[in-house]
C-alpha cells in the first residue's frame, strides 16, 4: 500500500501531499447529501472555477486570432471602398502598399501626427469622455450623440499620386447605427464608393445598403454644389437624369424610405461643417 | 449501433422533433434562417453545445444539488457557449458576424435546457451526449428546410449561389421579400409542423378541455 503511493509520486513530494489532500476532502465532500448546505456551496463553487478556467482559457487563447480577424475585416471593408479588393487580393500585402492611414483633426481639418495611426480607433474614441464630443441636438441631423474629437482617415497612393481619400461615416437608420466609409477622388468632390459595412437594417430592404448594385450608383456623384453646400443625398425612386441636380442624387432604396433618410443624413453631416467639409477644403485649395 | 441507441438518435428527427413536436428553440429557428450558410453554422452550434452540455451534465448529476439544478446546468450551458462564440469568432468570422447575438442566444434556447433536464438529469453520458446530437439534428433539419425556402424564395439563390435569375439582375424572378422577414419562417414552421401531424397522426395533440355546446350548459335562452 505505501509503495503503491510511493509511485504515483513521481513529481513533487509537495505538490503529492496536497493532491493527496485534496482526494480526501473531494471524497468527503462527494459522501454528503446532495441537498446539505456544505455540498450546495462545494459543487457550486467547484463549477464555478472549472467553468471559469474554461471560458478564460478558450478567450485568451482565440485572442490574437480574434483580433487578426477584425483587424483583416477592417481592411478588408477599407481596399474594398477604395475598389481594390479582388477574390484574390493578398489583404495585407495590398493594405500596406496602397493605403496610408491618416489622423485628423475635425475641427480645423489638419492633419495630426502626435497620434499614432494604426493603433487610433475612432469608434472607441467617440465613446470616450477625453477623446469625444458631445453632438448638440440641433446638429445632429445623423443621430449619433457623440463624435471623436480625430478622425481616422485613410489616403489611397498610387505611387506618389492620391488615387481617393477614404473617410469614415456613422449614422442612423431605420434600427441601428450604420458605419461604413466613403471614398472621394482626390479632388475631394467626386465619389468613388460607398461601404456602409456595419448595420442592422431590415434584410432585403434597408439592408441592402450593401447590394454592390446600389452602391455602384455612387460613383462619379458630386457632394458639394456650386455654392459649397453638401447637395449629395438620396431621391424617393430612381433619379431622373434629366433633373439638373441629378449629378447629386442617388436612387433610394426601395421599401427603406427611413434608412434612406438615415443613409442621406449621415453623408449631409459627416461631409458638413461638423464633419470633414474642412478637411476637404483644404485639400481642394491645395490642389 | 444497438436499438436504443438508434432510437435516442433518429427518434427527435421526426417522430419528436423539438421544433416541430416539443415546440421548442422556435426563436433562433425565425432568427437565422434567411440564409442556408448562417443555418448550417447555427445548427452545428447548437448540435454540439446540446450534445457537450448534455454529456457534462449527465457526468455530475448524481452531485447536483436539488436547489442549485437549474443554475447548475445554465453555468454549464453558458460556459459552453462562450466557447463556441469565441471559436467562431476565431475559425469562421464571417459566419459570426452573421450569426451576431444569436449565438449567444443559445444559452437560452429551450431545446438545451429542455434535454438537460428531461434526459441528462436521468441517464447516463454517452447516451445524453447521443440524444444531444440527435435533437441537435432535429433542429437542424427543421432549420435547413426552412432555410432552404426562405433563402430560394426569398432572394433566389441557395447557398450563395443563383438558382431563380432575379429580375434587378436582368431574369425573370421576383424575389418574395416577406421571406426574408421572421414572420415567414412561422409560417414554414405551421406548414412543416402540419405536415408532419398529417403523415403522422399520432403526434395531433389531444384537446385538453372540450367547449360545451349552449344546450348543456347552465344559462342559455330557451
Amino acid at each position: 500500500m505505501l509503495n503503491a503511493e510511493k509511485k504515483t509520486c513521481k513529481y513533487n513530494e509537495h505538490l503529492c501531499k496536497y493532491y493527496e489532500q485534496f482526494k480526501v476532502y473531494r471524497d468527503k465532500v462527494l459522501a454528503l447529501s446532495n441537498d446539505s448546505l456544505e455540498k450546495t456551496v462545494a459543487v457550486a463553487l467547484a463549477l464555478c472555477l472549472v467553468c471559469a478556467v474554461l471560458v478564460s482559457l478558450a478567450t485568451v487563447a482565440l485572442r490574437p486570432l480574434q483580433n487578426y480577424n477584425k483587424a483583416l475585416d477592417m481592411k478588408k471593408n477599407i481596399l474594398d471602398v477604395a475598389g481594390l479588393l479582388a477574390d484574390d487580393t493578398d489583404i495585407d500585402g495590398a493594405f500596406k502598399e496602397r493605403i496610408e492611414a491618416k489622423i485628423v483633426d475635425l475641427k480645423t481639418g489638419d492633419y495630426v501626427d502626435n497620434i499614432d495611426a494604426d493603433e487610433y480607433d475612432q469608434r472607441k474614441a467617440a465613446k470616450d469622455p477625453a477623446q469625444n464630443e458631445v453632438i448638440p441636438v440641433e446638429k445632429d441631423i445623423a443621430s449619433i450623440r457623440f463624435k471623436a474629437k480625430y478622425a481616422k482617415i485613410f489616403l489611397v497612393k498610387n505611387g506618389d499620386q492620391l488615387q481617393s481619400i477614404i473617410l469614415p461615416v456613422n449614422g442612423y437608420g431605420l434600427w441601428s447605427t450604420m458605419y461604413g466609409f466613403m471614398a472621394l477622388d482626390a479632388d475631394g468632390q467626386t465619389v468613388q464608393s460607398i461601404n456602409l459595412y456595419d448595420q442592422g437594417e431590415t434584410p432585403g430592404l434597408g439592408g441592402e445598403v450593401v447590394n454592390p448594385n446600389w452602391r455602384a450608383l455612387w460613383k462619379g456623384k458630386k457632394v458639394y454644389s456650386e455654392n459649397g453646400e453638401v447637395a449629395l443625398g438620396l431621391v424617393k425612386g430612381t433619379v431622373d437624369t434629366s433633373r439638373p441636380d441629378a449629378v447629386y442624387k442617388v436612387d433610394g432604396l426601395a421599401g427603406a424610405t427611413l434608412t434612406s433618410r438615415g443613409v442621406s443624413n449621415l453623408v449631409q453631416y459627416w461631409m458638413g461643417a461638423e464633419g470633414f467639409a474642412p478637411y476637404l477644403n483644404k485639400i481642394k485649395s491645395a490642389n | 449501433m444497438d436499438k436504443e441507441t438508434k432510437k435516442v438518435l433518429f427518434e427527435p428527427l421526426v417522430d419528436n422533433n423539438p421544433i416541430t413536436l416539443q415546440v421548442l428553440g422556435v426563436c433562433s429557428a425565425l432568427a437565422v434562417t434567411s440564409q442556408m450558410s448562417t443555418s448550417l453554422i447555427m445548427a452545428l452550434a447548437l448540435t454540439s453545445v446540446t450534445a457537450c452540455s448534455s454529456a457534462a451534465i449527465s457526468a455530475v448529476r448524481n452531485h447536483i444539488p436539488g436547489s442549485i439544478r437549474i443554475i447548475v446546468q445554465m453555468i454549464i450551458i453558458a460556459s459552453l457557449v462562450i466557447v463556441v462564440d469565441q471559436l467562431l469568432k476565431a475559425f469562421a468570422f464571417d459566419v459570426s458576424k452573421k450569426l451576431s447575438v444569436f449565438v449567444g442566444l443559445i444559452i437560452t434556447n429551450c431545446i438545451v435546457m429542455g434535454r438537460a433536464e428531461a434526459y441528462a438529469m436521468k441517464n447516463p453520458p454517452l447516451q445524453s451526449f447521443i440524444d444531444g446530437v440527435g435533437n441537435g439534428l432535429g433542429y437542424s433539419l427543421i432549420l435547413i428546410i426552412v432555410a432552404f425556402f426562405r433563402e430560394t424564395l426569398g432572394s433566389g439563390k441557395l447557398l450563395g449561389f443563383d438558382v431563380f435569375p432575379l429580375v434587378q439582375d436582368g431574369g425573370w424572378y421576383v424575389p418574395n421579400g416577406m421571406m426574408l422577414l421572421p414572420p415567414s419562417a412561422f409560417f414554414l414552421i405551421g406548414l412543416i409542423i402540419w405536415g408532419f401531424r398529417t403523415w403522422k397522426p399520432k403526434q395531433v395533440e389531444h384537446d385538453e378541455f372540450k367547449i360545451m355546446s349552449i344546450s348543456h350548459g347552465e344559462g342559455g335562452h330557451h
